[in-house]
């Protein structure tokens, strides 16, 4: 199995790296467009912040690849919310795979949320034999408000999508390569589509 | 809800883990990679790495460690002790470490806060700050509380969360060591002034500190060194005691 990282200069991808190493399997890093549509899975990672990460993207032409792949794709952290239609993180607009706007979270809570929070309301088989209410690792200051394209849920300020999907396209707010093994088996379910 | 998390604090001399360490199960109680992964199995929600050592190969020694433990560990961890730069933190994060923490190169250079943050996004960029009172005042202090500065604690706390910082730990040196309980009524302070998370950290001896670093004091977390180290107390048995105080935790 072919399992391609995509590579724009986004944040800490060695932890993607080492948890896909650890459930027995290999990934490159590349934005090399045919390497990146010859995979049998794409991950795309980020961190950092919005509106850089999308200008990086379309420097390299990702940002029209990217909703045009027809494998199984998974956006973490950052790299979901640049899957949306649009961020309130400098204004971004996003590659609009999924139908919502990010938003930031209010003043009534810390930001960022940091830390482990519940995952509930699982959908698909990117939860398989997971339960409900499973602590996922966390850490970011916008978030997806629930919607039609919800696979899971997570309460900080308000009832916010930790994950979302849409066809080939799966998307997780928290970091499944940094919440302990039941994280590493979310990636798994992952790489097993 | 988001749980208050739990993390043992490593410190890294050429290497090796010091401070006494009392695992009997142990392989090598100085291998850091070992202890992370034990730490990690017993339900720590995070590790801190402080680096204390003083040689010129440090830093390499440094990305090695962090390399082996991101291989080996599946939950977040951070990396503190002499990082002064931009190239460092690009380092240490691309070999796999989450945050890396900075402590008096903050306080030289202030601004190394707003670029560690704007390049690398505030959620991994941790400012220490050692604390202790003199004449009733809270004031900053370097080298490991052994020299003051004109830093008051709260105003320092509010202008690192301006200049982009994502969380603070903060340590009391008056409480440091002592066992006795955590700075509780600066940490509430402290929480109540700025509003990015803040990690407890000094004095804690049992079960109860924690409860009330995070009832008392309003901590977001609470990191230790000695009472994981000899197993003064267990992580398994530190979580299951904060959700009988009904502290939101995960077990």
């Amino acid at each position: 199995m072919k399992i391609v990282i995509i590579n724009y200069g986004a944040g800490n991808i060695q932890s993607i790296m080492f948890a896909i190493e650890r459930l027995g399997f290999k990934a490159v890093l590349s934005n090399n467009p045919v390497e990146i549509k010859s995979a049998d899975k794409v991950i795309f990672p980020g961190v950092g912040e919005a509106s850089s990460a999308m200008t990086k993207l379309r420097e390299s032409g990702l940002d029209s690849l990217i909703p045009q792949l027809k494998q199984p794709v998974l956006g973490i952290c950052l790299g979901m919310q640049l899957m949306c239609n649009k961020t309130e993180e400098g204004n971004t607009k996003g590659l609009g795979i999924f139908n919502v706007d990010v938003l930031k979270f209010s003043n009534n809570v810390k930001v960022p949320q940091m830390g482990w929070n519940q995952i509930y309301d699982l959908k698909t088989d990117l939860f398989k034999d997971i339960s409900e209410n499973e602590f996922m690792y966390l850490v970011h200051s916008f978030y997806a408000p629930n919607c039609a394209e919800s696979i899971a849920t997570t309460n900080y300020d308000v009832e916010y999508a930790s994950a979302l999907q849409k066809d080939n396209f799966y998307g997780t707010q928290f970091h499944p390569e940094k919440s302990g093994d039941v994280g590493e088996k979310i990636l798994g379910n992952f790489l097993k589509m | 809800m988001l749980a208050k998390r739990i993390i043992p604090c490593l410190d890294i001399k050429n290497g090796r883990t010091v401070k006494g360490v009392n695992f009997v199960d142990l392989r090598d109680a100085g291998d850091p990679v070992e202890l992370a992964e034990i730490y990690s199995a017993e339900g720590a929600d995070e590790l801190v790495f402080l680096d204390i050592s003083a040689t010129e190969e440090r830093r390499k020694t440094l990305v090695n460690i962090v390399r082996s433990v991101a291989e080996k560990i599946n939950i977040p961890f951070t990396v503190g002790g002499g990082i002064s730069s931009v190239e460092d933190v690009d380092i240490l994060l691309n070999n796999g470490a989450d945050k890396v923490s900075i402590n008096s190169s903050a306080v030289k250079n202030p601004q190394l806060i707003n670029d560690l943050a704007q390049k690398f996004g505030s959620q991994c960029v941790v400012v220490a700050i050692d604390a202790k009172q003199i004449d009733g005042q809270w004031i900053v202090h370097l080298v490991g509380g052994k020299v003051p500065t004109e830093l008051n604690l709260f105003d320092w706390a509010v202008e690192v969360a301006e200049r982009g910082a994502g969380e603070i730990l903060f340590t009391s040196m008056d409480n440091d060591g002592t066992k006795n309980g955590f700075a509780n009524e600066a940490l509430a302070k402290l929480s109540e002034l700025v509003n990015i998370p803040i990690i407890a950290s000094g004095g804690a001896g049992n079960i109860q500190h924690f409860v009330d670093s995070f009832k008392e004091g309003k901590a977001d977390a609470a990191l230790a060194a000695s009472v994981f180290h000899f197993k003064e107390i267990e992580i398994k048995a530190l979580k299951q005691e904060l959700r009988n105080n009904n502290i939101e935790v995960r077990i």
